[in-house]
């Protein structure tokens, strides 16, 4: 009986009775959760127009950070090195069109989910050459990111709310709000919905397939590089940084893999889910849930609902 | 990029020299030890409405895939508008203005009725991605034009009740209908219909008869089809082709062809 009480009763006594170690738990958890969606969120665009799974998305986002802070202690300024930054993006974007999705065309799917393995291993060396393996510090103060943390006294306690992490949910909404005002109205975002739909209708009316692979993938990019630079500067920049960007998988799983609004909130639920798991249930198992919760979550999912929560329901004739 | 509808002329069918807009000239085409083509050669003139018809697997749909650039055929010429190409990608035929429906149509079906019909007029907006981005100055009057141009459009087709309904939840036969309005909304020079009409009852058949003689009359399109309705074929078409097993067996108006003997042996069978 003690265990199904510590299962089933206590972890919730215990948010009630301390409801600001809840928030504070419910906050961390929304900004994991915002994260993980905007590594998501760069899946589902590359996905969504170019059917291509790319597994390189996580590796684009330390890659970038890691330009970007490599340029910086190269000596160039910080704005300008950002502005560098997203111009890599650009060119990697066009040189991936050209070397890989061009020649691969019409190829099965496996082929080009390969193609972005050996993306990935590329870019890992890549970095690596160009600026070293060690950890570096994300140049959070000299791109004017907030330092520092604000303590309010609510719900009988103090919630702490990291300033960096209040910028990065802000700059995430602005960032998801602007792409989709873009998607809807725009010439290009217009173009872009096209491809997704029918690659055959598109080149019909005259929508270049090339043109539009060669933006989305550096809006992917641009993406990751934002990514990039709120993960760094909440913890390092690092090869280690893809391990997070993994959890991107479990957020697709239950957002489904052409839903844009499926991966922001895919990736609330399992930010939030993680950590209010390893807070209160965490213990009982001995900790350390937060690597492994995720997976678990997105399995039970899989169960019942395999196109996720906004996928496109699979219906098919026999 | 500024006309607007009304202000197309109807041209006058001149009988005298009708000038060629697309020759086809020995196209031959194979998938592996298939041929889906060989030595086809024909014409489309301006103006008029060219059938395409044969029995299944005679290589119609084929046809229209080398003309827009879906399909490189192995040997042969393709003329449109005096320029002889060698391999033509979609892209380049759009731009060159060639339109096309398809057999199975291929609609955004995530987009709205009006959507679909914008993306017909990509090539004609041509103000920067940054424009874009902030639908500001030139931008934003670029797009009411297209848009104004779209309506028209949408009300000649009679899908005014449809503008924003996602196309994937309309009846087939007007989602035919919205994907000839995508067509006619690049204004194209040749228009290319999949069998515009098939799946569709005897009523919407008569009003897609009558928007494919509109579109021909007023706008002076000039229209390639493939349909397998005879009635509808022999009715609305100038000159019509026949193809079967990947030859042209026969050519000429709709009288010529109901009456060779070649034709009827194809459509009836023969005895051996």
């Amino acid at each position: 009986m003690d265990i199904l009480y510590s299962i089933f009763v206590d972890p919730f006594v215990q948010m009630g009775s301390a409801p600001d170690l809840l928030a504070q738990t419910l906050w961390e958890g929304f900004v994991g959760g915002i994260l993980y969606a905007l590594i998501a969120l760069g899946f589902v665009l590359i996905f969504k127009a170019s059917g291509v799974f790319n597994f390189a998305q996580g590796i684009m986002v330390v890659f970038a950070a890691l330009t970007l802070v490599g340029l910086y202690e190269k000596g160039v300024p910080a704005f300008l090195a950002l502005a560098l930054t997203i111009g890599v993006m650009f060119v990697l974007a066009y040189a991936i069109e050209r070397a890989v999705l061009r020649p691969l065309v019409n190829q099965p799917d496996i082929i080009l989910f390969m193609a972005t393995f050996g993306l990935t291993y590329l870019l890992i060396g890549l970095g690596e050459a160009i600026f070293g393996g060690n950890p570096k510090v994300m140049i959070a103060e000299q791109l004017y990111l907030p330092k520092g943390a604000i303590d309010l006294k609510i719900l009988g306690g103090v919630v702490t709310l990291q300033k960096i992490d209040i910028a990065a949910a802000i700059i995430a909404i602005a960032m998801i709000a602007a792409l989709s005002l873009f998607f809807q109205y725009t010439r290009i975002g217009r173009a872009l919905r096209a491809v997704a739909d029918s690659h055959k209708a598109a080149l019909s009316v005259g929508i270049s397939l090339n043109q539009i692979w060669v933006i989305v993938w550096f809006i992917a990019g641009v993406v990751a590089l934002i990514t990039g630079i709120m993960w760094g500067a909440r913890s390092d920049v690092s090869f280690a940084l893809q391990v997070v960007a993994l959890k991107a998988l479990p957020v697709l799983i239950l957002g489904g893999f052409t839903s844009v609004p499926g991966a922001i909130v895919g990736g609330l639920i399992i930010g939030i889910g993680e950590k209010i798991g390893e807070f209160y249930w965490g213990p009982l198992v001995g900790g350390a849930t937060e690597s492994w919760l995720a997976y678990c979550i997105a399995l039970v999912f899989l169960m019942f609902r395999p196109q996720g929560l906004f996928g496109e329901r699979i219906i098919e004739r026999i | 990029m500024n006309e607007t509808m009304e202000q197309l002329q109807p041209v006058v069918a001149s009988a005298s020299a009708p000038e060629k807009l697309l020759t086809v000239e020995n196209v031959t085409l194979s998938f592996g030890g298939v041929r889906a083509l060989s030595d086809v050669s024909f014409d489309i003139r301006k103006g008029e409405i060219r059938a395409i018809i044969g029995p299944n697997g005679a290589g119609k749909t084929s046809m229209l895939n080398c003309i827009n650039g879906f399909y490189h055929p192995q040997a042969g010429r393709i003329t449109f508008k005096g320029k002889t190409r060698q391999r033509m990608r979609p892209y380049d035929a759009a731009r060159q203005g060639i339109a096309r429906t398809f057999q199975n149509v291929a609609l955004f079906k995530g987009m709205t009725t009006l959507d679909n019909i914008l993306t017909g007029r990509t090539l004609k907006m041509q103000r920067s991605f940054f424009w874009h981005l902030f639908r500001h100055g030139p931008a934003m009057n670029e797009e009411i034009e297209h848009r104004k141009y779209c309506e028209e459009i949408i009300d000649f087709l009679e899908i005014e009740h449809i503008r924003k309904t996602p196309v994937g939840r309309l009846p087939y036969g007007l989602q035919k209908r919205v994907e000839l309005g995508r067509a006619l909304a690049m204004q194209p020079d040749l228009l290319l219909l999949d069998e515009p009409m098939a799946g569709m009852n005897l009523e919407e058949k008569e009003d897609m008869c009558r928007f494919i003689l509109d579109v021909n009359r007023h706008f002076g399109t000039t229209i390639a089809l493939i349909e397998h309705d005879m009635g509808v074929v022999m009715d609305i078409s100038d000159r019509v082709v026949v193809l079967e097993y990947g030859h042209k067996i026969a050519d000429g108006s709709p009288d010529e062809v109901k009456a060779d003997q070649r034709v009827i042996d194809a459509y009836l069978g023969v005895l051996h």
